[in-house]
C-alpha cells in the first residue's frame, strides 16, 4: 500500500511532512496579521479513505436531499453534482444574518485503481454523503500465504 | 436569493477563542441564517454530521448556545487517502435581545441543518373587562 502514498496522488493534499510547515506558516501569517486566503478547492470538500475492499468518499452536504444529488460513475471517475437550494422564508421576515449559501456544484474524483462501478452504494445521513466504492477484484490486494 | 451561482468550497471556520476545551479536537463555527418576523426569530444552522442526540441547545438569560458534536466517521480499518475537511464540534453563542417564550421553542434537525424557532413572548394583551349589571 505504501507505494501509492508516494507516487499516485499528485493532486491530493496528503498529510505530508509539509503539512507541518504549512501549519507553521499559517501561525506566522496569523502573527503578522495577514488574512489567510481560503484554499482553492472545489465544492464539496471530500474525504477519501480506503480499506482493502472499498474506497469511501464522504462529503458534507447539509440541507441537500437525496433527489437533488446526481452521482455518476464512469471508468474510475465518480462525479458528484447537484444544487443546494435554500427555500425562501416568509416574505415579511427580516434577515439579520445570511451566511449559508445556495448554488450549484459539481466535482469529479478520479480514483487510482479500477472500481466496480455497478456496486457503488450511496447514503445521505445528517447532511453527510457517503459513497462506498468497491475496488474491482483485480485491484484488490492479494493475501499470499507463506508455506 | 439567486440560485444560479456556483458554490465555492470553504474551509470550516475554527472558533477563535472557545471556552477552554476539556477534550482535544477541532471546534468549528457553524454557518447560520437568522431571520425575524413579528412573531418569532428563526435560526438556521448548518451542522453536518450532527444528529439530534449530539446536539445541545441552551437558552439561559439572554444567551443562546448551540453546541453539537459530529461523530467521527471512519471505521478502524480505513486509511486516509485524501483529507480535505476535518470534523469536530460545532459551537456558537448568540445574545438574544427579545423576550422569548421558552415553552414554545421548537428545534428541528434535518439533513444536518438545524432549524430553531424562538417565538417572541406575547406582549401583555389589554384585557377587556366587561361589566355586568345585576
Amino acid at each position: 500500500m505504501i507505494y501509492r502514498r508516494f507516487f499516485n496522488f499528485p493532486e491530493s493534499r496528503l498529510r505530508s511532512p509539509f503539512a507541518e510547515l504549512d501549519g507553521l506558516r499559517r501561525q506566522i501569517d496569523l502573527l503578522a496579521g495577514k488574512s489567510i486566503p481560503a484554499k482553492a478547492g472545489v465544492f464539496p470538500l471530500i474525504n477519501l479513505t480506503e480499506n482493502n475492499d472499498n474506497y469511501y468518499v464522504r462529503a458534507e452536504l447539509p440541507g441537500i436531499k437525496a433527489d437533488e444529488l446526481d452521482i455518476e460513475a464512469e471508468g474510475n471517475k465518480i462525479s458528484i453534482s447537484g444544487e443546494r437550494k435554500i427555500p425562501s422564508e416568509n416574505e415579511k421576515a427580516k434577515y439579520h444574518r445570511i451566511e449559508r449559501e445556495a448554488g450549484k456544484f459539481s466535482r469529479i474524483i478520479s480514483l487510482q485503481t479500477d472500481i466496480d462501478s455497478d456496486k457503488i452504494d450511496a447514503t445521505l445521513k445528517d447532511g453527510i454523503l457517503k459513497l462506498t466504492i468497491p475496488k474491482s477484484e483485480k485491484s484488490k490486494p492479494k493475501q499470499i500465504t507463506v508455506h | 436569493m439567486s440560485d444560479s451561482k456556483d458554490l465555492q468550497a470553504k474551509e470550516k471556520k475554527e472558533v477563535s477563542s472557545p471556552a477552554e476545551q476539556t477534550t482535544p479536537g477541532f471546534v468549528f463555527t457553524p454557518e447560520v441564517d437568522i431571520l425575524e418576523t413579528e412573531e418569532a426569530i428563526t435560526l438556521l444552522a448548518d451542522m453536518p454530521g450532527v444528529n439530534s442526540e449530539n446536539l445541545d441547545i441552551d437558552l439561559r438569560e439572554n444567551t443562546l448556545t448551540l453546541s453539537g458534536v459530529a461523530q467521527p466517521f471512519e471505521a478502524a480499518d480505513e486509511e486516509d487517502v485524501m483529507i480535505e475537511y476535518e470534523i469536530g464540534k460545532y459551537y456558537r453563542q448568540f445574545t438574544i435581545s427579545e423576550v422569548i417564550d421558552q415553552s414554545k421553542i421548537e428545534a428541528l434537525l434535518n439533513d444536518g441543518v438545524l432549524r430553531l424557532t424562538l417565538p417572541k413572548a406575547e406582549k401583555a394583551q389589554p384585557r377587556k373587562i366587561s361589566v355586568t349589571t345585576a
